[in-house]
C-alpha cells in the first residue's frame, strides 16, 4: 500500500529525514517509536503533504501513485489520513461544518455523490456513538478551547467519518486518560480490515496493548534503525532508547573501521 | 471652476434661497469653519494615511436642493432583503427623497430636518445638531453642515419599541456626471425607546461619486440603539461617513460596520458616554481588494463612571488594498471604573496590501480597566494545511479560514435577513 524509499527531507538547511525506508501492506498495523526530535512528526507531515518540508531525495508510492506529486487534499482523496500530534485550533469554523465539507470534498474527489444533510447526520450519529463524542463539542469552533484529550478524540472521530485507507496517527494517545485510550483504540480497531492499514506514532507501549501492531520500528536520527514485532516495543519500554543508540554507534564504528 | 469656487457659489445661492431656515445660521458658521480648516491633507493628524484631497481635484456636481430624478422602481435594485417589513428611507444624491420612502412603524416619526428645526422638536435640534463637530475638527465635517438643507430627523417616543428596522439607502446617481452627495440625519431615541437601523450605499453609473455623510444619534436613558452599516459600493465611489452617537442616559449601543468595497472609504464612529453605566459595542469588518482604501477612526469618550465599551475591528486585505484603523479611547477624570476594551486584527492576503493600525488611549481617571491590542498577520498556514489534509481544496480551505476569522463580527448582526445578505456578500468577495 505504502512504499517509502530512501526518503530525505528537511526544512531550510536542516536535514531531518535521512534515507528512510518503510513498507506497509494492506491489512497491517505498524508502530513507529523513537526519541524526541527523531523525525517522526516530520515523516507524518511529509507524507500528508506539508509544504514547509522540502523533499530532497527519494520517493513514496501510495496505492500505485507517486504520493509526493499530489497536493495534500489529493492525498486525502486517495485515502491518506493524518491524525495530528497538535490539532490546529480554527476559530469561527464549526467542527460539524468542517467535517461535512471534508467528507463531501473527498467524495467529490472520488467521483461519489455528496452526502445530503440527512445522510450526513446519520453517519455522524453513528460515529459519535462509536467515539463517545458529544454533540456540543461538534457544534463548537474546530478544536478551539478543546482539552488535549478532546482534540485527540476529535481527530479519531474525523478519521472514523472519513474512513481512510491508511491512517497515520501521530501520538494520538498522548494526553489521553485510560478511558479515552480505550475509546480511541476501539475506534482504530474498528477501522482495521484487510484493505486498510494504520501507522501509529507513539512513545508508549501502553497503546500497543490495545492496538496490537504487526510491526514495530524505531526511528532514530531520520532513519528507521530497527524493526521488529510487538516485543520490540516492550524491550524499548524497559531499556529506553539508549540500547538502540549504543547498537548504532557500534555499527557506525564498525562501518567506519571497514572503510579504513 | 475648481471645487472651492464652486462651493462658494453654491453656498451663496443656498443661503439666498433658504434664508429663513433655522439652519441658515448653522450653515454660515460651518462654512466659515470649512474655509478655515480646508480639505484635510495628510498633514492633518487624523488624516495622515487617507488622502482625501485627490477626490476634490475631481469636478463634482453637488446637488443641494430640488427634485431628484429617481423612481420607486429605480430604488428596487437597491432594496435589502426583508424590506417588505422594514421602514425604508431613501436618499438620492444626498437629498432625502420622502416620496420614495416608506414608514411602516406607527410609532416612528420621520421629518425633514428643516421642519423639525422649527416645530416641537426644535429644542432637540438646537441642542444636538452638529455635536460631531466638537470631535471632528476638519473641513469635511464642516462641509456637510455648511450645505445641510434637507436632512432627516428621526424621533422615537418614550418607551416605544420600533419592531421594524429602518433601512436607509444612500443612492448616488452618477450616470451622467460626478456627484458629491451629503446626506445628513439626526436621530433621537427617547427614554426606554428602541430602534435598529441598517444602512447601505450604492452608486448608479460609472462616473465618480463621493458621499460625505453625517449621522448624529442621541440615546436617552434605558434606550437601545442598534446600527449596521454595509459599505459595498462600487470602485468609483468614495465616502466619508460619520456616525456620532451620544449616550445622554444610561443606555445600550451596538454599531457594526461591514466594509467590502469602495475607492476611498473613511468612517468616523464616535460614542460619547455622557451618563454612568452606559454600554457600547463597536464592531467592524473590512474585507478589501483592488486599490480600495478603508479607514476606520473610532472614538469612545468615557465622560461618566462605570461605562463599558467593547470594540473589535477585523480586516482582511487583499491585492493592493490599504487599511487604517485608529481607535481612540478617552477616559475623563470623573469616569472611574471605566471598562474599555479595544482590539484590531488584520490578515494581509497579498504582499501589496497594507494596514496602519493605531490605538490611542488617553486616560485621566485612575481606577479603570482598559486594554487594547492589534495584530497584523498572514493567513494561518497551519490551519490551511490542517484543512487541506482533510481533503478540502486550497481555495475552499482559505475561504473557510477567512469566514471563520470574520464570523465573530458577522455573528453580531442579529437580523437574520441582513446576516444572510452579508454572508452572501462575503462569499461573493471570496469568489465562491
Ligand atoms: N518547522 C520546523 N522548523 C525547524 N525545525 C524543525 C521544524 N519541524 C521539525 N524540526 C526539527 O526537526 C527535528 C524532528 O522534529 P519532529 O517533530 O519530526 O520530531 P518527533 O520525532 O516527532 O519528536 P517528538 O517525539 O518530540 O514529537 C527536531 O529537531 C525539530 O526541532
Ligand atoms: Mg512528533
Amino acid at each position: 500500500m505504502l512504499t517509502i524509499s530512501n526518503l530525505h527531507a528537511g526544512i531550510e538547511d536542516k536535514k531531518i529525514l535521512k534515507g528512510l525506508n518503510l513498507e506497509i501492506k494492506a491489512g497491517e498495523v505498524h508502530a513507529i517509536m523513537g526519541p524526541n526530535g527523531a523525525g517522526k512528526s516530520t515523516l507524518a507531515s511529509v507524507l500528508a503533504g506539508r509544504q514547509d518540508y522540502e523533499v530532497t531525495e527519494g520517493s513514496v508510492e501510495f496505492l500505485g501513485k507517486e504520493l509526493l506529486d499530489l497536493a495534500p487534499e489529493e492525498r486525502a482523496g486517495e485515502g491518506l489520513f493524518l491524525g495530528f500530534q497538535y490539532p490546529v485550533e480554527i476559530p469561527g469554523l464549526s467542527t460539524t461544518n468542517f467535517i461535512k465539507t471534508a467528507v463531501n470534498e473527498i467524495r467529490k474527489y472520488r467521483g461519489q455523490d455528496t452526502l445530503d444533510a440527512v445522510a450526513f447526520l446519520k453517519l455522524m450519529k453513528e460515529k459519535m456513538a462509536l467515539m463517545n463524542i458529544d454533540q456540543t463539542l461538534l457544534s463548537r469552533s474546530l478544536n478551539e478551547g478543546f482539552s488535549g484529550g478532546e482534540k485527540k478524540r476529535n481527530e479519531i472521530f474525523q478519521m472514523a467519518m472519513i474512513d481512510p485507507k491508511l491512517a497515520i496517527l501521530d501520538e494520538t494517545d498522548s494526553g489521553l486518560d485510560i478511558d479515552a485510550i480505550r475509546i480511541v483504540s476501539n475506534g482504530v480497531n474498528k477501522l482495521r480490515s484487510k484493505d486498510n492499514a494504520v501507522l501509529l506514532i507513539t512513545h508508549y507501549q501502553r497503546l500497543l496493548d490495545y492496538i496490537v501492531p504487526d510491526f514495530v520500528h524505531v526511528l532514530y536520527n531520520g532513519r528507521i534503525v530497527k524493526s521488529g514485532t510487538k516485543e520490540l516495543a516492550l524491550e524499548l519500554e524497559e531499556k529506553g532508547y539508549d540500547f538502540i543508540k549504543n547498537e548504532i554507534n557500534e555499527d557506525e564504528e564498525v562501518s567506519i573501521a571497514e572503510k579504513h | 471652476m475648481n471645487m472651492t469656487e464652486l462651493f462658494k457659489d453654491q453656498f451663496a445661492q443656498l443661503q439666498a434661497e433658504d434664508k429663513d431656515s433655522k439652519l441658515s445660521a448653522l450653515r454660515e458658521e460651518a462654512f466659515s469653519a470649512f474655509n478655515k480648516f480646508g480639505i484635510p491633507t495628510v498633514r492633518h493628524e487624523e488624516w495622515k494615511y487617507t488622502r482625501i484631497g485627490t477626490l476634490f481635484a475631481k469636478d463634482y456636481k453637488s446637488q443641494v436642493s430640488g427634485q431628484v430624478n429617481f423612481s420607486a422602481k429605480d430604488v428596487d435594485a437597491y432594496r435589502l432583503p426583508g424590506h417588505e417589513d422594514a421602514n425604508e428611507l431613501v436618499f438620492v444624491n444626498g437629498q432625502f427623497a420622502d416620496k420614495l420612502s416608506t414608514i411602516r412603524s406607527k410609532d416612528l416619526t420621520v421629518l425633514h430636518l428643516a421642519e423639525a428645526a422649527k416645530n416641537e422638536y426644535s429644542e432637540i435640534v438646537s441642542k444636538h445638531f452638529g455635536h460631531s463637530s466638537d470631535y471632528l475638527k476638519d473641513g469635511i465635517n464642516a462641509l456637510n453642515t455648511a450645505f445641510v438643507k434637507d436632512g432627516i430627523f428621526i424621533h422615537v417616543k418614550r418607551s416605544k419599541i420600533i419592531e421594524e428596522p429602518i433601512y436607509i439607502y444612500n443612492i448616488t446617481d452618477a450616470a451622467a456626471e460626478n456627484i458629491l452627495a451629503q446626506p445628513r440625519s439626526l436621530i433621537y431615541l427617547s427614554e426606554n425607546a428602541q430602534l435598529q437601523i441598517i444602512e447601505t450605499f450604492a452608486t448608479r453609473g460609472t462616473e465618480d461619486s463621493f458621499t460625505n455623510q453625517i449621522m448624529e444619534v442621541i440615546v436617552e436613558k434605558d434606550a437601545r440603539f442598534e446600527y449596521c452599516k454595509i459599505q459595498n459600493d462600487s470602485a468609483n465611489a468614495s465616502q466619508v461617513s460619520t456616525t456620532h452617537i451620544r449616550q445622554t442616559g444610561t443606555s445600550y449601543v451596538n454599531a457594526i460596520i461591514v466594509s467590502l468595497n469602495g475607492e476611498i472609504v473613511r468612517n468616523n464612529t464616535n460614542v460619547v458616554m455622557e451618563a454612568p453605566h452606559c454600554e457600547a459595542h463597536l464592531y467592524g469588518l473590512y474585507f478589501q481588494k483592488g486599490n480600495s482604501h478603508i479607514d476606520n477612526h473610532t472614538i469612545v469618550d468615557n465622560v461618566m463612571p462605570h461605562c463599558f465599551s467593547n470594540e473589535l475591528y477585523k480586516g482582511m486585505m487583499d491585492e493592493n488594498s490599504t487599511g487604517v484603523f485608529n481607535g481612540k479611547i478617552f477616559v475623563r477624570q470623573p469616569a472611574q471604573k471605566t471598562n474599555a476594551f479595544q482590539s484590531n486584527k488584520n490578515i494581509l492576503l497579498s504582499n501589496n496590501a497594507s494596514v496602519n493600525t493605531k490605538p490611542q488611549l488617553e486616560i485621566f481617571a485612575d481606577d479603570v480597566k482598559c486594554s487594547h491590542g492589534c495584530t497584523i498577520g498572514q493567513l494561518d498556514e497551519e490551519g490551511l494545511f490542517y484543512l487541506q489534509s482533510r481533503g478540502i481544496p486550497e481555495k475552499i480551505a482559505k475561504s473557510m479560514l477567512l469566514v471563520g476569522f470574520a464570523s465573530d463580527i458577522l455573528d453580531k448582526i442579529n437580523l437574520p435577513h441582513i446576516r444572510t445578505y452579508v454572508d452572501h456578500l462575503v462569499a461573493e468577495r471570496l469568489g465562491n
